[in-house]
């Protein structure tokens, strides 16, 4: 059974819909990440479910109870902000003691809970110093330990790592995954960063112009982008113009002149995308596409290939297999399988 | 070109500004204070503390110290209330409220002291607007008049220093974090405890720089004090005045202003020292 759900969530900003129709439904113990591009709407559906925008039309629904009708500071969610906003004037231990005391949770229990909840991120030797004197990803620790110390039925996460250099980001976004794991506290993030939404959920929804493209797993999501824009938005991706004709009781597609069998692949006519890293080099016999290389850029575990052809620029990534690369300016010849191909729903 | 000597090249201008039209004033009132006075002669210079002894043993000068600085520290208390409520208040406005409404805060400093505090001066006395309202609604028969009373002084005051603290703790209030606020809502904080527990701690070193400011100016504040308080109710600043220009007793003024300035400088190291051992490792 769904634990939150979101029915016909809408926000409204004068003519602009800043959330339309939002349906979603999450299972409890679930990592799900809102994924977009800025001003999609994902931050306005955080929002509206920790309370501090009210919905223009539709409802949030915890766990069989409405949560519209409860004000932001009784909802007992936890939030992490995308800038912290740790209290500067209390030491970490003081941060997130602060949610405790609200709950008047009682001494001895609240020391106990506020040790275990730094020590679950890793800061107890840091327990009693100032926000002002501490790293950037030291103080996403804190402000984590704050949201997770009151035990919120949910946590959201808006951004929560954008604000650290890439190695870091990296890091934390283990340990992110690991402290949910180990906690089990429902969790949406949200993020514009395709590759961390991946990383981290369970689930993938990929929000545009306030609407949602798609819901589903990272992988799913990725291998079968439903919509253009889920497509573009995860990873990277080229798309032809594909057409299907029969011969002799075989289905062939064409792209360019090419013609190749389709076999059981569930392709239909129109537009078609593949991945980068599914095209590779082959000889000119059997080659779907052919072009000039443009340019290669050296990535260390691949090559970014950007392919001059007829159809316009194809971009192929190529594992760094030990194998010499075609130099920029000479003839290449592209092949992949139909199958590595998806239809987009045009 | 960057030589040692580099810095100070290039402050020299305001360092010499700042000795011939500060320090030096200053300076010679400090000689001053230990002149001699009589009056059949003027002034004589010597050195004697017959001046400061004067001050520090007659109970006429105890009463203007008092009134000087319990005065300013019940302005500076006002000022705290009204200007911090005002400051925030002011920050969660909307444009073009919060505009318009900061110039009317702001007002008061754009009025000219003598203009102004002859204004209260009309709203004060016993046929003023104030003492008939109060007739009119009845709280009291017989005219009042706030004139020459200490009471009339702080609210003269108070009227021309809240900008001062309001602009201290907008200052304060702008460097707030505002997902502060929303961390402690959701964390189930009411809006009562985010002002108690998030924001009041957090414009804690504005308020106490608006306060300090505010009781500097407002002890050494000569127009208000004179014009409200009348010659009955001098405070210090009036009666160096006095004592400069009245008297002709330039020595025993300058030594009044002189121990206005210490006490003043005490007040405000000491205000200093308290912020920054408290505020140290929160604000870097």
């Amino acid at each position: 059974m769904s634990y939150l759900v979101l029915d016909g969530l809408t926000k409204q900003y004068g003519s602009i819909m800043a959330v339309d129709d939002l349906h979603l439904e999450i299972k409890k113990g679930e990592f799900v990440s809102l994924l977009g591009p800025s001003g999609c709407g994902k931050t306005t559906t955080l929002q509206m479910i920790a309370g501090f925008v009210d919905p223009t039309k539709g409802s949030i629904v915890l766990d069989g109870k409405d949560l519209l009708r409860i004000p932001a500071n009784k909802r007992g969610l936890g939030i992490v902000f995308q800038n912290y906003a740790l209290f500067p004037h209390m030491t970490a231990a003081q941060n997130v003691a602060f949610g405790l005391e609200m709950l008047k949770v009682c001494k001895d229990e609240l020391s106990s809970r506020v040790k275990e909840t730094l020590s679950l991120v890793g800061l107890s030797h840091l327990a009693d110093r100032f926000p002002a004197r501490m790293s950037g990803g030291q103080q996403q620790r804190v402000a984590l330990a704050r949201a997770l110390a009151i035990r919120p039925s949910i946590l959201l996460l808006d951004e929560p790592l954008s604000n650290l250099d890439a190695k870091l980001r990296e890091e934390m976004q283990l340990e992110l995954r690991s402290i949910q794991r180990l906690v089990g506290t429902t969790t949406i993030l949200v993020t514009h960063d395709q590759s961390e939404a991946m990383a981290l959920s369970d689930r993938v929804v990929v929000m545009n112009q306030g609407r949602i493209e798609q819901i589903a797993e990272p992988y799913i999501a990725y291998e079968k982008p439903e919509t253009e824009f889920v497509s573009g938005f995860l990873g990277k991706a080229n798309s032809f113009i594909m057409g299907v004709r029969i011969e002799g009781g075989n289905v062939f597609g064409q792209i360019g002149e090419k013609k190749f069998p389709l076999r059981d692949t569930k392709l239909s006519a129109g537009k078609v995308i593949i991945r980068p890293e599914k095209i590779s080099f082959c000889l000119q016999e059997s080659a779907i596409l052919s072009g000039k290389m443009k340019s290669r850029v050296f990535q260390g575990n691949h090559w970014l290939c950007q392919v001059e052809t007829t159809l316009g620029g194809v971009t192929v990534i190529q594992q760094n297999d030990g194998k010499e690369i075609a130099p920029e300016g000479s003839e290449v010849h592209l092949n992949w399988k139909p199958e590595d191909m998806r239809s987009l729903n045009a | 070109m960057n030589t040692p000597r580099t810095p100070w090249l290039l402050s020299s201008p305001a360092l010499i500004l700042y000795l011939v039209f500060m320090i030096a004033p200053i300076g010679s009132i400090f000689l001053i204070s230990f002149f001699e006075y009589n009056f059949q002669g003027g002034m004589r210079a010597t050195y004697t503390f017959k001046n400061y002894i004067e001050i520090l043993t007659d109970g006429y000068f105890y009463e203007i110290y008092a009134r000087t600085f319990g005065v300013a520290f019940l302005v500076t208390l006002a000022c705290v209330l009204i200007g911090t409520g005002e400051a925030y208040v002011l920050s969660r406005m909307t444009n073009p409220w919060k505009g318009l409404f900061l110039m009317v805060v702001l007002g008061p400093l754009l009025i000219s002291v003598v203009v102004r505090t002859l204004g209260w001066a009309l709203l004060f006395g016993s046929t003023g607007l104030i003492s008939q309202g109060l007739m009119a609604m009845g709280f009291t028969s017989a005219p009042v008049s706030l004139m020459y009373t200490n009471t009339g002084v702080i609210i003269a005051l108070t009227h021309v220093m809240v900008p001062f603290m309001v602009i201290a703790v907008w200052a304060a209030l702008q460097r707030i974090n505002p997902s502060t606020e929303a961390a402690a809502l959701s964390l189930g904080a009411s809006q009562f405890t985010v002002i108690r527990r998030v924001i009041v701690p957090q414009i804690t070193p504005g308020i106490l720089s608006g306060a300090i400011m505010v009781f500097a100016l407002s002890a050494s504040a000569f127009a208000t004090p004179s014009i409200i308080g009348g010659r009955r109710l001098k405070n210090v600043p009036s009666a160096a005045y006095d004592e400069f220009l009245n008297t002709m007793n330039w020595p025993l003024g300058a030594a009044l202003a002189m121990l206005l300035l210490i006490a003043m400088l005490i007040v405000l190291i000491a205000a200093n020292k308290l912020i920054e051992r408290r505020y140290g490792a929160v604000f870097d």
